[in-house]
């Protein structure tokens, strides 16, 4: 028969649109929430998820996983009243290994000696240029440099972050990357005991 | 399957004794041959020693030596490893070499792009003109001596970023804030678009005599660079007689970037988040083509649990393309949204997997010489294995009950001819179209790399070379696809996810490789020429879009105007990709 075919298919489609409203009633009889809810949204991007599969951004918003990536940020440890901490010690590999080069750094020099002391006078990142990557935070070796989950960052003027504007406190990474922060701290902590053991080691001979 | 390369390289050299020799550069391979006899060793290359299948023709600049060079890749297609045999020439502007477009007409786009960008006129090609560069540019671009706008350095790392690194625009540098070089006697001011003239007197060698004798009038339509179905801005001009189209020249280049120069600037490692930017749809594939290629070239291992991540994701990736391409092509053939929608549902979800192993949906950046980026956590290989055994099978089999019997769908694809197998492999089409043309190629099988000889699967194979088969053939591939991830899924080990220590800066050996992966859209392949230094000497992308576009001419030639798109849409282009 012709339009066989196309009945076979618009069924397809008919049980797509009710899906929606039997998801919905589940939902309800169950007590839930389907939508504005993490428990909604999450349902929705899973492999169960039935009938309606759109978020309402902004007033829902996807679940970024821990390793989502967008900008890169400084971290800086909060140390005794206030004082930031900042971990990065212009080294200079995140500028090195950037592809787009989008990464500027200025040494600082020590007023007495001249000689260069572990800390970034100055540090741009144009974030017009950067191809969000996440090189720069892949190959720190001081997990210095990490990559943002914040992702809305359009403005009418270009995007040049300076140091005050990249540095964010530890306690900020640890909550969008948790999993990441306490391997890092882990490794941190052994290598911090085992230089310890050595100094004692060495000072007991 | 896999005839020994050795046996043919002693057959060549001593079946012309004159004019080839061996390249005896370390670390480089086949045949240098001589340019007068070029035409006769191919001929022989294709008619005597069967290798039928001519993927890639590109240019080298070796400066130093003041040699050009052009590199052919020749490869059977019934499987078996390559033959490189290349051309050299004095350095000059323009270096002459003849054309192979009479042997293999799939070389003509990239012969073209050679003339573009090298300044090696091919003597003899029909149709030689700028394809990705303006006519108003000056000079030829990859020549090592070319030296771009707001020039910084010869290879990346800039030294200006650090320790003094003080952010500066670049365009401040330069007082008028261009940098634009014209070629002489050219004045933008007064600038009449003359390629046109080219353009359509290039279509004018389609022009058909009407047998009775009637005073008919061809048109010419211009399609794009705006236009909703070409994929993006790819401008196509097609010369119409009546309703049928006689002669068709697509126009490209508006995406432009010279992504070959790009790489040169860039450390090996810097090339791969730029890979991710050829074909957008399937970072993953792209990535796996290049690492395996730098691989190659430094000989080192793949982790074992690298392997299978680099399968597992290679394979998501063509599930998810080739979603896409259904959605897609039904859209063009003016079915708006609904099915293209219920494709991208599926495709979100891989993504959304994508995005929890490598930070980004689409910009992946996640391969890494020797192994990948990180690890898959445990509760992401439990969504790719609910996604793989429970899902996409079923929405693969309700797209099929969805839209395969559709009547309309049907009329529209059954019985249009699209391309037979023999003029597919004349014109290098690779991938879905070559095989839905029944040639069983799939470089999985034909010339397996990574792990791909462990698993069990089927070369997706379709016999009438129609739209239709064309259409169907991405469902069987996305069968496959699950088949190979189940296996992979079950067999994958634990382990160190990387063989070598991160590094930021790889020490690669001096020589030439050519690497290729099945990407969902056809060979993808990756030649690179490394002199030991920090960044590729020679780095150059064959990516299947803009090869099997070569192919369009011929497969719309006789075809109705209206057939076009859909035609277009088959050969599944990205612009990305395609203009580089």
């Amino acid at each position: 028969m012709y339009g066989k075919g196309i009945l076979k298919g618009l069924r397809v489609t008919w049980n797509r649109f009710w899906n929606t409203y039997i998801e919905d009633i589940s939902w309800l009889l169950q007590g839930k929430k389907r939508y504005y809810t993490k428990e909604g949204v999450e349902h929705r991007s899973s492999k169960n998820t039935r009938g309606i599969f759109t978020v309402q951004y902004p007033e829902e918003q996807l679940i970024a996983p821990e390793e989502f990536r967008y900008v890169p940020f400084l971290v800086y440890d909060e140390g005794a009243e206030g004082k930031k901490e900042v971990r990065c010690t212009s080294c200079g590999i995140c500028a090195k290994v950037c592809p787009p080069q989008c990464i500027w750094i200025v040494r600082t020099n020590d007023p007495n000696t001249g000689r260069p002391i572990p800390q970034p006078a100055e540090f741009y990142i144009d974030m017009d240029i950067c191809m969000n990557c996440g090189f720069c935070a892949e190959y720190c070796p001081f997990d210095a440099i990490k990559m943002d989950h914040e992702f809305d960052i359009a403005s009418y003027d270009r995007n040049v972050y300076n140091l005050e504007k990249l540095l964010k406190p530890a306690s900020y990474y640890a909550e969008i990357r948790p999993l990441n922060y306490a391997r890092e701290e882990e490794a941190r902590k052994a290598k911090e005991a085992a230089k310890a053991a050595k100094a004692e080691a060495s000072a007991s001979a | 399957m896999t005839a020994p390369a050795s046996t043919t390289t002693v057959d060549l050299i001593a079946r012309f004794p004159n004019s080839v020799s061996a390249d005896a550069r370390p670390g480089y391979a086949g045949f240098i041959v001589n340019k007068e006899s070029l035409l006769e060793v191919a001929t022989a290359i294709r008619d005597e020693f069967g290798y039928d299948l001519l993927t890639a023709v590109t240019g080298a600049d070796y400066i130093a030596e003041n040699k050009m060079e052009v590199v052919y890749h020749a490869y059977k297609t019934t499987g078996g490893p390559g033959l490189v045999f290349r051309v050299q020439v004095e350095r000059a502007d323009p270096v002459e070499v003849p054309s192979l477009v009479g042997l293999w007409p799939g070389v003509d786009f990239q012969e073209r792009e050679a003339w573009d960008l090298y300044g090696i006129k091919f003597t003899g090609h029909p149709d030689l003109r700028r394809i990705l560069m303006w006519e108003g540019f000056e000079g030829h671009p990859l020549r090592k001596d070319w030296k771009e706008a707001f020039f910084e350095e010869e290879a990346k790392p800039f030294k200006s970023r650090w320790p003094d690194g003080q952010h500066s625009y670049v365009e401040f540098k330069n007082p008028f804030r261009d940098n634009l070089n014209f070629p002489k006697d050219f004045d933008p001011e007064k600038y009449q678009p003359e390629n046109e003239k080219d353009l359509y007197s290039s279509l004018e060698r389609f022009s058909t005599q009407t047998e009775d004798g009637l005073k008919t009038d061809q048109i010419v339509v211009n399609m794009g660079p705006h236009h909703p179905s070409t994929h993006g801005v790819l401008r196509v001009a097609v010369k119409l007689e009546g309703e049928t189209i006689v002669g068709l020249k697509p126009v490209m280049g508006y995406l432009h970037r010279n992504h070959d120069k790009i790489g040169e600037r860039n450390t090996f490692l810097q090339n791969i988040p730029y890979t991710d930017r050829l074909d957008y749809f399937n970072s993953m594939s792209n990535n796996f083509g290049y690492v395996t290629t730098i691989e190659k070239l430094m000989n080192i291992p793949v982790a074992e649990r690298a392997e299978y991540i680099r399968v597992i994701m290679a394979e998501l990736s063509r599930i998810q393309n080739h979603f896409i391409f259904i959605g897609m092509l039904i859209n063009d053939l003016g079915s708006m949204y609904t099915p293209s929608l219920y494709a991208f549902e599926e495709r979100e979800l891989i993504l959304d997997i994508f995005e929890a192993v490598s930070g980004a949906r689409m910009m992946c950046n996640y391969f890494r010489f020797g192994g990948v980026a990180r690890d898959v956590p445990d509760d992401v290989m439990q969504k790719i294995k609910d996604l793989v055994y429970d899902r996409i099978a079923a929405k693969t089999d309700e797209m099929e009950r969805f839209l395969n019997e559709n009547e309309v769908l049907v009329g529209r694809l059954k019985g249009v001819r699209m391309i037979n197998a023999e003029d597919a492999i004349r014109y290098s089409v690779t991938g879905p179209v070559l095989r839905a043309a029944g040639v069983p190629y799939d470089i999985r099988r034909a010339d397996p790399y990574s792990i791909y000889d462990r698993f069990d699967f089927d070369v997706a194979v379709r016999y009438n070379g129609d739209m239709y088969d064309n259409y169907l053939i991405r469902f069987d591939e996305i069968r496959q696809s699950l088949r190979i991830l189940e296996q992979a899924l079950k067999q994958i080990p634990e382990g160190p996810i990387n063989s070598q220590k991160p590094q930021y800066q790889v020490r690669v050996p001096a020589g030439e490789a050519y690497g290729r992966v099945e990407s969902p859209k056809g060979e993808l392949a990756y030649y690179v020429v490394s002199n030991g230094k920090p960044n590729p000497y020679r780095y150059h992308v064959r990516p299947p879009s803009f090869v099997n576009l070569t192919a369009i001419e011929h497969i719309c030639k006789g075809s109705k105007i209206q057939d076009f798109v859909a035609l277009l849409a088959m050969l599944d282009i990205v612009m990305g990709e395609l203009d580089r």
